[in-house]
């Protein structure tokens, strides 16, 4: 019960991870390898932040500068024609450096003595279970992130971004700068992305600078059991498909480690999960043509009997 | 309205695939002048479209419109005064988003701030009332994702989408090309009564000579990259098919050629 409760806190908070990495990867249509530099940087402030006493700033300060380095991959991508792979690559390798920088050259903080707002609200809500505490903060976070998301998206701006994902030439044709709403797309993602690193730091009360190593792949795998099991529909639909898929992902890797395989197999679990849901439609439809050919071959043999 | 002066451009300058696309053309468009512009493979029509409309910059020379010269405005600026549809009824729409949210992308441009929501049930309503105008029985599919409509129906909603605010120009690259005869002919019809109803000053390109000839006020004729012909009034409407043939030959010295080219 304890297990399946903290899974279910740790699936809402990355659910907001997956969140960011829809942005990029169902709507901009580009896997953004940033959010991998983004999330530890989220997680890097935040806990500097918490140790000097102040977790709720921390929380904003991990989105700006998760913003900010959206910001340089979009503009690395669009004024400077790079690769939008490689640019996310770039920002993420460089963002490793500030990372460790913005810890002080340790690779991993402790927050054990120091207040985060999953301590606070503990004590703002004394009459409450402490896991049922921390399962209300990471509730209220990602339905407020959700909300934000599925109104901005209706908006003229959300619109826009929306269509550059999908037609650039009509973008442009409506008088809109393609470049802005791309750069305004990796911002917001990477945002995103940062503020659940910065949660994620609080919530463990740990910081470690590997923690966003593979994180990509995390918030794919959500996305993308989101999308098998609730399909692909509206766009208020899939994003709340998304936090669903991340609730799932979480539990799938929480029962496997728990029961047969060690812990150091997750990321090899969350890579296998990804590749086999990306290669389903592939497969379907290898599947389809060698059902159609065995039927050729049938009527042929039929025919040849007479 | 639109003048171009001494527009030139080339591809691949200094290779051996050099290809001087146009060359020195001067054309002056006068406020509602329907032009159709016809020409063989590779004389130039579309690049004058796209420098017209900014999607790259002439070599030398300059786009003015009504005295204001934009040959170095960026696409996007110009494209809230240019209208433009293109041949391929996949570019003119984002398929994933339905076709109430297309026609409020286009719409809501300028109108309201960016974070106000783009639909609301005034505007709906008038884009209903106004695809209801066409009878393609789009007006009851407004939230169907435009990316499960016919090419025709498409080419419908980006005329509507290019129009609802008037543009100053229209610009037509073949937009009919790629359907069927029978909606190609629905799409033409609905194409003059935008540009009827709107007085626009539009110029379409074609391959279809008849449809030169019988649509708008004014046909001009390029090759290898200059304007060979211009005609208007009772010249153009006492011109035949084979007249025009005759002349392109003389002009050109060469049979015409385009492959793409209806002549019934």
């Amino acid at each position: 019960m304890v297990i399946l409760l903290g899974s279910l806190q740790l699936g809402i908070l990355y659910g907001m991870l997956a969140l960011g990495v829809y942005i990029t990867f169902r709507i901009m249509n580009v896997p953004d390898l940033t959010a991998e530099g983004s999330f530890t940087l989220g997680l890097a402030l935040s806990a500097v932040c918490c140790i000097a006493g102040h977790p709720l700033p921390g929380l904003a300060a991990a989105l700006l500068a998760g913003a900010a380095a959206g910001c340089v991959t979009g503009l690395l991508h669009t004024k400077l024609d790079i690769h939008p792979i490689l640019s996310g690559i770039l920002t993420m390798s460089g963002l490793y450096s500030i990372n460790l920088l913005a810890m002080g050259n340790s690779s991993n903080l402790s927050l054990i003595n120091s207040t985060t707002i999953f301590k606070v609200a503990n004590n703002l809500l004394p009459f409450l279970d402490k896991d049922v505490v921390k399962l209300l903060v990471a509730f209220v976070f990602t339905a407020i992130c959700v909300t934000v998301l599925i109104l901005f998206f209706q908006t003229h701006l959300g619109l826009c971004i929306r269509a550059t994902g999908d037609n650039e030439d009509m973008v442009r044709a409506s008088s809109i700068h393609v470049d802005n709403t791309k750069i305004l797309a990796l911002a917001l993602s990477n945002g995103i992305i940062a503020l659940t690193g910065a949660l994620i730091a609080q919530y463990q009360s740990f910081a470690d600078i590997n923690s966003g190593v593979g994180i990509l792949v995390v918030g794919l795998a959500s996305v993308i059991i989101g999308e098998v099991l609730l399909g692909r529909r509206t766009l208020t639909g899939n994003l709340l498909a998304v936090l669903v898929g991340a609730i799932i992902y979480r539990f799938i890797i929480t029962l496997a480690t728990k029961s047969f395989l060690p812990a150091y197999a997750l990321k090899l679990i969350s890579a296998c999960i990804v590749a086999i849901a990306l290669s389903l439609p592939a497969i379907k439809k290898s599947m389809a043509l060698r059902a159609v050919r065995k039927e050729a071959q049938t009527h042929a043999a039929a025919e040849t009997d007479f | 309205m639109l003048q171009l002066k001494q527009i030139s451009k080339t591809f691949l300058k200094g290779t051996p695939n050099e290809h001087k696309a146009l060359r020195q053309v001067n054309l002056t468009l006068q406020d509602g002048d329907f032009v159709t512009v016809v020409g063989s493979n590779g004389a130039g029509k579309s690049t004058l479209f796209n420098v017209i409309c900014g999607n790259f910059y002439p070599d030398a020379g300059s786009v003015l419109l009504d005295g204001k010269d934009i040959t170095w405005m960026q696409e996007h600026k110009r494209a809230s005064f240019i209208g433009r549809v293109f041949q391929d009824p996949m570019r003119g729409t984002a398929p994933n988003l339905t076709i109430e949210e297309n026609l409020a992308l286009a719409y809501s441009r300028s109108k309201r701030g960016p974070l106000h929501f783009a639909l609301n049930k005034k505007d709906t309503a008038m884009f209903r009332e106004s695809l209801a105008q066409y009878n393609m029985g789009l007006e009851d599919r407004m939230d169907t994702k435009v990316g499960l409509l016919s090419g025709g129906q498409r080419q419908v909603v980006t005329l509507l989408m290019c129009t609802l605010v008037p543009p100053k120009l229209l610009l037509l690259d073949e937009h009919t090309a790629a359907l069927d005869p029978a909606t190609s002919e629905k799409i033409m019809q609905i194409t003059k009564e935008i540009v009827a109803k709107h007085h626009l000053t539009t110029m379409m390109i074609t391959h279809n000579l008849n449809a030169a000839l019988q649509t708008g006020n004014r046909t001009i004729m390029m090759d290898a990259g200059q304007l060979i012909l211009d005609i208007s009034g009772a010249e153009r409407a006492n011109m035949s098919l084979s007249d025009l043939l005759a002349l392109y030959s003389s002009k050109s010295n060469k049979a015409f050629d385009n492959d793409r080219m209806l002549l019934t």
